[in-house]
């Protein structure tokens, strides 16, 4: 039927658009695609933000300053909710994070065809533009934040008192594997759920926007209009529970018991 | 999607972000921030002061012209004292001008009908010595009739 040859014409769209730009074999494939728009939006953040740092005054600031504060003003009311300790970190972590991925997510908001097509007038076979869709952007981040959790829970509680915390919690010495073995995986949990929330919000989220693309034009805004409306609402909020978890987590690692 | 170099791509990109962002980015905005906070706590602050100052002053002046009302009051009542002095004062002297000048218009009086007493009573006596001249019908000797004529006159007095 017409209907299966149109479905395989699909799949090869689909996978197409989900198929990063790379080089390599093996583990040492690299994708272009994610690591170009990854550090070019980082880019643009330090760019934004370095601007306004220079000419920052505590007389009346411009817009760039105006805008640059309040971002920094809300991740400080974040950090100051959740957070406790001192940590100069902490809040350059927190603002990084929400202003990168938002950056990553908001690619999403492109339409799907548009930035592929550029590519291949430059020749590049595949384009996948979202950093957010690639596992290996959001593993980078949860795990880079996984290691400042170890490194701050040992750096605080120091190597004994973190591995106590492993052993005899939450029920005692007595049960000293089976605690290690809940904390482990409590541990471990971090940046797994860390990474795979923001990249299953983003992938499936990219995944429509391409379902869409397949339908027929006439179908194609009264679809991609409001799911495109609330993915600036997803990509602010996986933005935001990154960087809140990020927080909370590190704020975790600072807390003696 | 498997994991691959990339991850060590995007973790060193990360890295050097969040560097950044902290040595050059964060701070410089936030101290700003915290400065302008400090600057519109420093101005509250001050507009407070200002305010109570004004109340403060407000009240002074209220002071100042309760005072002045009060003093101005004072001299207004003297000032009227003092004229209702001058006037009894001035009366006073009034009358007693009055009295002076009418003891001294009396005297001039007095003095007057003197005077006119006393040419009155010469030209009767010289009237009563030309009568008598004529009766008598000789001349009579004025240095010698001199005394009869001023007894006369003193008479006539």
């Amino acid at each position: 039927m017409a209907t299966e040859a149109h479905a395989e014409g699909a799949t090869g769209y689909i996978i197409h658009h989900l198929t990063p730009l790379h080089i390599g074999e093996g583990f040492w494939t690299l994708h272009l695609d994610t690591l170009f728009f990854s550090a070019a939006l980082g880019g643009l953040f330090l760019w934004f933000f370095k601007t306004a740092a220079e000419k920052a005054t505590s007389g009346v600031p411009n817009l760039v300053q105006g805008f640059a504060e309040m971002l920094i003003e809300f991740v400080d009311q974040q950090v100051k909710d959740s957070f406790h300790g001192r940590n100069q970190l902490i809040a350059p972590l927190a603002l990084t994070i929400f202003c990168w991925i938002f950056l990553w997510n908001f690619m999403d908001l492109f339409p799907v065809d548009i930035l592929p097509l550029v590519g291949s007038m430059m020749g590049l076979e595949y384009l996948r533009v979202v950093p957010s869709t690639d596992l290996n952007a959001t593993f980078a981040m949860s795990i880079s934040v996984f290691m400042l959790i170890i490194f701050y829970s040992i750096k605080i509680k120091g190597p004994w008192g973190f591995a106590k915390e492993l052993m005899f919690q939450p029920f005692g010495p007595w049960l000293l594997p089976f605690n290690l073995l809940l904390k482990l995986v409590e541990e471990i949990a971090k940046p797994i759920s860390l990474a795979l929330r923001l990249f299953g919000n983003l992938y499936a989220g990219e995944l429509i926007f391409i379902l869409i693309a397949l339908l027929p034009w006439y179908l194609q805004p009264v679809l991609s209009f409001p799911w495109a409306i609330f993915h600036i609402l997803i990509i602010t909020l996986q933005a935001f529970i990154f960087m809140v978890l990020t927080i909370v987590y590190l704020s975790m690692a600072h807390e003696d018991h | 999607m498997s994991i691959n170099a990339t991850l060590i791509g995007q973790m060193i990109t990360f890295t050097l972000l969040v560097w950044f962002t902290m040595k050059y980015i964060w701070p410089p905005l936030f101290d700003s921030l915290e400065e302008r906070r400090k600057k519109i706590a420093d101005g509250l602050a001050a507009a407070e002061k200002g305010q109570e100052n004004m109340h403060l002053a407000e009240k002074k002046a209220k002071n100042v012209i309760k005072e002045a009302k009060n003093q101005s009051a004072e001299i207004v009542n003297l000032a009227q004292k003092r004229a209702n002095e001058l006037i009894e004062e001035s009366k006073d002297l009034g009358k007693k001008e009055g009295d002076r000048m009418i003891l001294a218009a009396k005297a001039q009086i007095e003095q007057e009908i003197h005077q006119a007493r006393e040419n009155l009573r010469q030209e009767v006596a010289a009237l009563a010595f030309s009568a008598a001249e004529k009766i008598l019908g000789a001349e009579i000797d004025k240095a010698k009739h001199h005394d009869i004529i001023s007894k006369v006159s003193n008479q006539l007095g």
